[in-house]
């Protein structure tokens, strides 16, 4: 911990996180929208949504060993908590169109018209973290009675209570609050996030998730890497083990289950606002599937790897495999072949190859870090080898 | 023996499944400093009477005094009433159950018969890890790396006590890539880690070699000299158990049919005929 190689190790590391952050914004003015490399930045920003839902994901089913299926549910009480308390109040009456709103207040308004710009961020985070804090509460409130219970059973229950929590925010009596079944918008956006500097304007479009993402996934690797990640881990491993050596089952799987809630709920915010809307019928049990399955192509317990497989997810989704559905794939033509629907029939081959090939998913239970050192290990055996 | 301070007291304990009996009207004592062994022919209820102790399963009824302090109470509650077949009922009203880590934090710490490490983790982590409950970070302070010292602290103390069991070697290999004998030894190191006035070893050298049960009992003799600790075990191997027991209890279905020091159950008529058997062939 406090020896020199790891200061260096997460010297190099934060180097080359902010490096990354630096080619974002400098993708995100180079590349047009009309371009045919923009589908990049839309990879990014939902990329960096599923991130974030995958690698919080896994702190709860890949570090602490919950089969918990409900995030989807933690995820859409995050985003419509971030959209009600950031629709300014002018919108406020066309957005809820049937009913009358109760809650008409709004941050980053009101942040912004105090403060200017640095008060609409302000306003926006305020919002983000409330966002965490509805999920992580509610988290709180379920896990009391659903912690009990072990694998399986919990999964069912936590697929259960996302499916109440969906039912309930479609409810019309609660119309005042959440608009019913119908959407909300006019919130503050991603794409509304720009720095005017003299005459040239910076667009932050990409910028802010990717950096939401970023801050929430280095809280949650600092997590994993202190002594209560690795009660998580104990608890994973042998639960009996953990419990004689002193760890309090309940109190550790309840702080794992509201910290990932919480971040699920940061999450849904940044999806409503990279999409610009917050509707509950898109947070189906569906999107939990989606979630699950980018932790474990990415491998169970590996934090980067929940990160290329939500990346590489969202990419063939979205991007690469688009022409599978709209007639031209790599540039073969064949409207009757290419049609809608196919473009899915592919991607479910292409995850079948990846589990057969890679069981314990791309990158297992390591990390990036280790999985590079050990390439340089085979290629330094090798050349040994090789000079013999 | 009655001047030393009593440590463990076992008040009358009754555990009990349905209708079986697995352990039935338990009075054990255990001072301060001694070396105790619980012996017995399988299924005795060794291990149900260690899973009493500390906290696994709530007895039916009965009490357990740790350091002078009532940590485990209970009377037949519901169905159990009617079931119920022991003595004392009644005698107990209070309910007291603890769940295991509150045992563990008062000061006792076990081991398992089949050994339980974490598999995924290095040997390092494993004894680290127990240093977990004596933590004084929350999860705030520990997340953003406010426990500097206190986990450097941690992380000095783990690599002295592995220096010590004489794993300091293999400190950075997985847990379950140890040989067996070994993986005991981190199980013990790891107990140790939570700083405990009673270890309670569960068959510590179940599947030794004679080779390696002879180095167990002379690391189990170090470690209360060390560590100046209590230590109550469960053995079949007698070698080990005459060698290193200051007093024996024997168990036989469930109820203690003779306790003394070592001499004493070696010529104890009911213990040969319910454990050591009829031939020498059962002592190994």
């Amino acid at each position: 911990m406090l020896n020199k190689k790891d200061n260096k190790k997460s010297f190099i590391s934060f180097v080359l996180v902010a490096l990354f952050l630096v080619l974002v914004i400098v993708l995100d003015q180079v590349i047009k929208p009309t371009d045919k490399m923009s589908m990049l930045l839309t990879v990014l920003q939902k990329g960096s949504v599923y991130a974030l839902a995958a690698v919080s994901m896994n702190l709860l089913n890949g570090f602490t060993g919950l089969f918990s299926l409900g995030h989807a549910g933690f995820m859409l009480v995050g985003a419509y908590t971030y959209a009600i308390f950031s629709i300014p109040a002018a919108a406020r009456d066309t957005v809820y169109q049937y009913y009358d709103a109760v809650i008409r207040i709004s941050f980053p308004e009101v942040f912004g018209n105090a403060m200017g710009g640095f008060g609409t961020v302000l306003g926006v985070t305020l919002s983000v973290i409330m966002a965490g804090l509805a999920a992580a509460l509610l988290a709180f409130l379920i896990g009391l009675p659903v912690l009990r219970l072990k694998s399986d059973y919990l999964a069912i229950a936590t697929l259960g209570f996302a499916e109440i929590i969906r039912a309930v925010f479609q409810w019309s009596k609660l119309g005042p609050v959440t608009n019913g079944s119908n959407l909300l918008k006019s919130f503050t956006r991603t794409s509304s996030f720009r720095l005017t500097i003299g005459d040239t304007t910076i667009t932050l479009a990409t910028f802010v998730p990717v950096l939401i993402a970023t801050i929430s996934i280095i809280v949650i690797v600092l997590l994993v890497n202190s002594t209560y990640g690795r009660a998580f881990k104990a608890i994973r491993d042998d639960e009996v083990a953990a419990e004689a050596m002193g760890i309090g089952l309940a109190k550790h799987k309840m702080i794992s289950f509201v910290i990932s809630s919480f971040f699920a709920g940061v999450s849904g915010a940044t999806m409503a606002m990279v999409l610009s809307i917050a509707q509950a019928s898109n947070f189906k049990a569906a999107m939990t599937y989606e979630i699950l399955l980018m932790v474990v192509l990415g491998g169970i317990g590996s934090i980067t790897g929940s990160i290329i497989g939500s990346l590489l997810f969202v990419a063939s989704s979205e991007w690469w495999l688009r022409g599978l559905d709209s007639g031209t794939f790599l540039g073969i033509n064949a409207p009757t072949i290419f049609r809608n629907g196919f473009r899915l029939v592919v991607f479910s081959v292409i995850i079948m190859i990846v589990v057969l090939f890679f069981r314990k998913g791309i990158m297992g239970d390591r990390e990036l870090p280790e999985v590079i050192a050990g390439w340089k290990r085979k290629i330094a055996k090798k050349k040994e080898v090789a000079s013999k | 023996m009655s001047e030393k301070k009593n440590i463990l007291r076992v008040e009358n304990v009754t555990m009990q499944f349905g209708g079986v009996v697995a352990v039935d009207n338990l009075n054990m004592e255990i001072n301060e400093g001694e070396i105790v062994a619980l012996i017995g022919p399988n299924g005795a209820g060794k291990t149900t009477a260690f899973n009493v102790i500390t906290g696994v399963y709530a007895p039916s009824n009965g009490r357990v005094w740790f350091d002078g302090e009532c940590i485990v109470e209970n009377h037949p509650q519901g169905k159990m009433k009617k079931l119920y077949k022991g003595e004392h009922n009644g005698e107990y009203t209070h309910v007291k159950e603890p769940t295991p880590d509150r045992i563990t934090a008062l000061g006792m710490a076990r081991t398992f018969q089949n050994i339980r490490l974490w598999k995924s983790m290095t040997v390092f982590d494993n004894v680290l890890i127990a240093k977990h409950m004596r933590r004084s970070s929350n999860v705030f302070s520990a997340t953003f790396r406010g426990n500097l010292k206190e986990e450097a602290a941690q992380r000095r103390e783990v690599a002295e006590l592995l220096e010590l069991v004489g794993l300091s070697d293999v400190k950075d290999e997985l847990s379950t890539s140890l040989p067996y004998g070994k993986q005991r030894r981190l199980e013990i190191a790891r107990a140790l880690a939570t700083h405990p006035k009673l270890l309670l070893l569960d068959e510590p050298a179940a599947g030794m070699n004679p080779q390696e049960t002879l180095e167990l009992t002379e690391f189990i003799g170090q470690i209360r000299e060390k560590f100046q600790i209590t230590i109550l075990l469960i053995e079949h191997h007698m070698d080990l158990v005459m060698d290193i027991s200051d007093r024996i209890y024997v168990l036989d279905f469930g109820k203690l049919i003779a306790h003394g020091v070592p001499e004493e159950i070696q010529n104890n008529e009911r213990v040969i005929d319910a454990y050591l058997g009829v031939s020498d062939d059962a002592e190994d």
